[in-house]
C-alpha cells in the first residue's frame, strides 16, 4: 500500500473521526458523505459534518483468528471483533490486552492506539485503532507476550546497514 | 422483454489444475457449451465473462477478447465483456446476458465464468479472496473473508443457539453430494468428527468449513425461447435473474445473521417466476463456509430465521427432503474458482432439469434455484430456472 493511501485515512484510523448528518442526526464511521438514512438522501449533501467516537463499545461479535490477514503473521491467534459504539456506529478491529478465552458477546470494551501491522521489513509501518477491555469489565490483562524476534526499527537498521 | 432459455451447457473439472492454464479451461468450458446447443458460431452474439481477479491472480486484465481469441472467434469481430461482482461474478455475467437476450438486441450468447487460483501462493490466494471484502475497513484491521464469515455464525449462535456441530453438518452434506460428481474438486466422504477435530482457521470456523481455493471454468449458451427448440429438446427457461446489493462492509449491516441482498434479490426473483420456496425442488446455494450456506436457506425462505442449523441436521436439505442442496457438492466440495462458481450453479441446475445428473439426480426435478454471494453479501444474485414442457 502506498504510504498516501494510509496517510490520507489517519484522521479516522488515529482520532476516530466520524461524521454526523445535520438532518437526522445518525452518526457514521468511517465518515460518510451522504446519509443513507434519510428519505431524501440526495438533500444530506454537504449536510455531513464531522464527529468524534468517544471510544467506548461492547463486543457484538467475535472470533479467534488462527490463518491471518497479511501483514497479521506474528499477531497469531488474535482476535477480531465487531465493537457497538454508543455513537451507533460499528467497527472491526482487533481486541488486545486479553487472553482469547476471556472475550465474550457483551464485552466492554475501549479503542486503544497500536500498531496494526508492517509491510514487510522495510515497509510503511500501519497504525490504528483496536480494543482493550475496560477496567469495570473485570478481565484480567493478559501477561505480556515475549517481543518480536526483530523489533522493526533494528530491522530498519539492519537493511541499511545491508545496503 | 423475451423468455430467455439455457440451451447448452459446459464445464470443466474443478480443482488444482496445474497442468492447465487459464485459457485453456475458459475455452474447454466455452466450447463444450457451444457444442451442447448445436449452435453455429456464426449464429453467436458476444460473450459475457465472469471473473473476480485474474489481474491480481495472473497479471493479467482484459480477459475476455483473450477467451474469445483462443476460442477461434477473434475474426468474428464479436463483443466480449469481462462482468466482476467478487464471488458472485459468475452470475452477474450471468444477468447482463439474460437482460442482452431478454432485451432482443442478442439472440445466442455465451456466458462464461473462469477463475485460476493455483498459479499464487495459497497464502496470497487467500489475500485475495478478502479483497472482495472492504479492505480499507475491515482487511487493513486484521480482518479475512473466513473472519467475516466466523462474525456471523458466531453472532447466529448467539442469537438461535445455532450449534458448532450443525454448522459441520453442512460440511458433511457438501463432501457426500461431491462424491458423486466428477467435476468436484474433493471426491471423498467427511465425517463429523473430521470436521469438528480439523485446525481452526477463524473460530469457530476449521479448515473443513471452508470452501478450497480452486480452477475450474463453467459456461452456458442463452437464447430466446422461441429459437430455443431449434437446438434442444429440453430448453431451460430462466424465469427470474435478480441482483441486489447491500453495504460493503459486514460492520454496516442492521442485522449481522442476515444477508439483505439475499433477502431482497429472492424475493424479486420469487415474484417474477410467480413461485415460492415451497415450489424449487432442488437449490445451489452459496455455501463458501458453512455458515453461509444456514444463513442462505434463512434468507432465500426455505426455512424460519435462526432454525436453519437444526432443520439442516434433520436431513430436510438433503436428497428425498423438500429441497435438495447443492446435489454437486457446492462451493465446499464442487470447489470455489470465484467467478466459475454462479455460471456452475446454473449448469448443475439445468444438469438437473433435463434428468442428466446421473448418480446425483433429484427425482422429478422441474424448478431450480441458484444463489451467489460476493463478500460478505455486499453482492447476491438469485436465478430462478424452469423445464418448459
Amino acid at each position: 500500500m502506498s504510504i498516501a493511501r494510509f496517510w490520507r485515512e489517519t484522521p479516522r484510523r488515529y482520532n476516530l473521526g466520524g461524521s454526523k448528518c445535520t438532518g437526522c442526526g445518525t452518526v457514521y464511521f468511517p465518515p460518510r458523505l451522504v446519509c443513507p438514512k434519510c428519505a431524501s438522501h440526495r438533500q444530506s449533501i454537504e449536510k455531513m459534518v464531522p464527529f468524534q467516537l468517544s471510544g467506548d463499545g461492547e463486543v457484538i461479535s467475535f472470533t479467534v483468528v488462527h490463518d491471518p490477514a497479511e501483514g497479521f503473521e506474528m499477531q497469531v491467534p488474535y482476535v477480531l471483533a465487531l465493537v457497538q459504539t454508543p455513537e451507533g456506529p460499528v467497527l472491526t478491529g482487533q481486541v488486545v490486552d486479553v487472553e482469547p478465552k476471556d472475550v465474550a458477546i457483551g464485552l466492554k470494551v475501549r479503542a486503544t492506539f497500536r500498531k496494526l501491522r508492517e509491510e514487510g521489513k522495510a515497509g510503511v509501518i500501519h497504525y490504528g485503532y483496536k480494543f482493550a477491555p475496560r477496567e469495570e469489565s473485570g478481565v484480567a490483562p493478559a501477561p505480556q507476550g515475549p517481543p518480536d524476534p526483530v523489533p522493526a526499527s533494528e530491522a530498519r537498521a539492519q537493511d541499511r546497514a545491508a545496503a | 422483454m423475451r423468455d430467455v432459455a439455457v440451451i447448452g451447457v459446459g464445464q470443466t473439472k474443478f480443482g488444482e489444475l496445474w497442468d492447465r492454464s487459464f485459457r485453456e479451461i475458459g475455452i474447454e468450458a466455452g466450447l463444450q457449451a457451444l457444442v451442447d446447443a448445436k449452435l453455429s458460431s456464426g449464429d453467436l452474439g458476444g460473450l459475457f465473462l465472469g471473473n473476480m481477479a485474474s489481474g491480481t491472480l495472473l497479471d493479467q486484465e482484459h480477459i475476455a477478447p483473450l477467451i474469445l481469441d483462443y476460442a477461434g472467434l477473434a475474426g468474428r469481430r464479436l463483443p466480449a465483456v469481462r462482468v466482476e461482482g467478487g464471488g458472485a461474478s459468475g452470475s452477474l455475467a450471468l444477468h447482463q446476458a439474460w437482460l442482452a437476450v431478454a432485451s432482443g438486441y442478442y439472440d445466442f450468447v455465451v456466458v462464461g465464468g473462469a477463475e485460476k487460483l493455483t498459479d499464487v501462493p495459497d497464502a496470497t490466494a487467500a489475500q485475495i479472496t478478502s479483497s472482495a471484502a472492504d479492505h480499507e475497513w475491515e482487511v487493513v484491521f486484521g480482518a479475512t473473508l473466513p473472519a467475516l464469515w466466523a462474525l456471523i455464525a458466531r453472532r447466529h449462535m448467539h442469537q438461535y443457539g445455532t450449534t458448532r456441530e450443525e454448522l459441520a453438518r453442512v460440511a458433511v452434506h457438501a463432501h457426500e453430494m461431491g462424491s458423486k460428481n466428477p467435476n468436484a474438486h474433493f471426491r471423498n466422504k467427511l465425517s463429523l468428527e473430521q470436521v469438528l477435530n480439523a485446525g481452526p482457521v477463524a473460530e469457530p470456523l476449521g479448515v473443513f468449513d471452508c470452501a478450497p481455493l480452486s480452477d475450474g471454468a463453467a459456461a452456458v449458451v442463452l437464447g430466446p425461447m422461441d429459437l430455443a427448440r431449434q437446438h434442444t429438446d429440453t430448453p431451460i427457461q430462466i424465469t427470474a435473474s435478480q441482483v441486489a446489493c447491500d453495504t460493503m462492509a459486514l460492520q454496516h449491516r442492521e442485522d449481522l445473521t442476515t444477508l439483505d441482498s439475499t433477502v431482497s434479490a429472492a424475493r424479486r426473483a420469487f415474484a417474477q417466476a410467480h413461485r415460492d420456496p415451497r415450489d424449487v425442488q432442488v437449490a445451489e446455494i452459496h455455501d463458501a463456509y458453512t455458515i453461509s450456506a444456514l444463513v442462505a436457506l434463512e434468507d432465500l425462505g426455505f426455512v424460519k430465521k435462526g432454525h436453519a442449523g437444526r432443520e439442516f441436521a434433520s436431513g430436510r436439505f438433503a436428497p428425498g427432503g423438500a429441497v435438495t442442496v447443492n446435489p454437486s457438492g457446492g462451493l465446499k466440495a464442487q470447489g470455489r474458482p470465484f467467478g466459475a462458481v454462479g455460471v456452475a450453479q446454473v449448469v448443475e441446475i439445468v444438469r438437473q432439469l433435463r434428468g442428466e445428473a446421473k448418480e446425483r439426480q433429484v427425482p422429478e426435478a422441474m424448478v431450480g434455484l441458484a444463489h451467489d454471494v460476493g463478500g460478505t453479501g455486499a453482492t447476491s444474485v438469485v436465478t430462478l430456472l424452469e423445464r418448459v414442457n
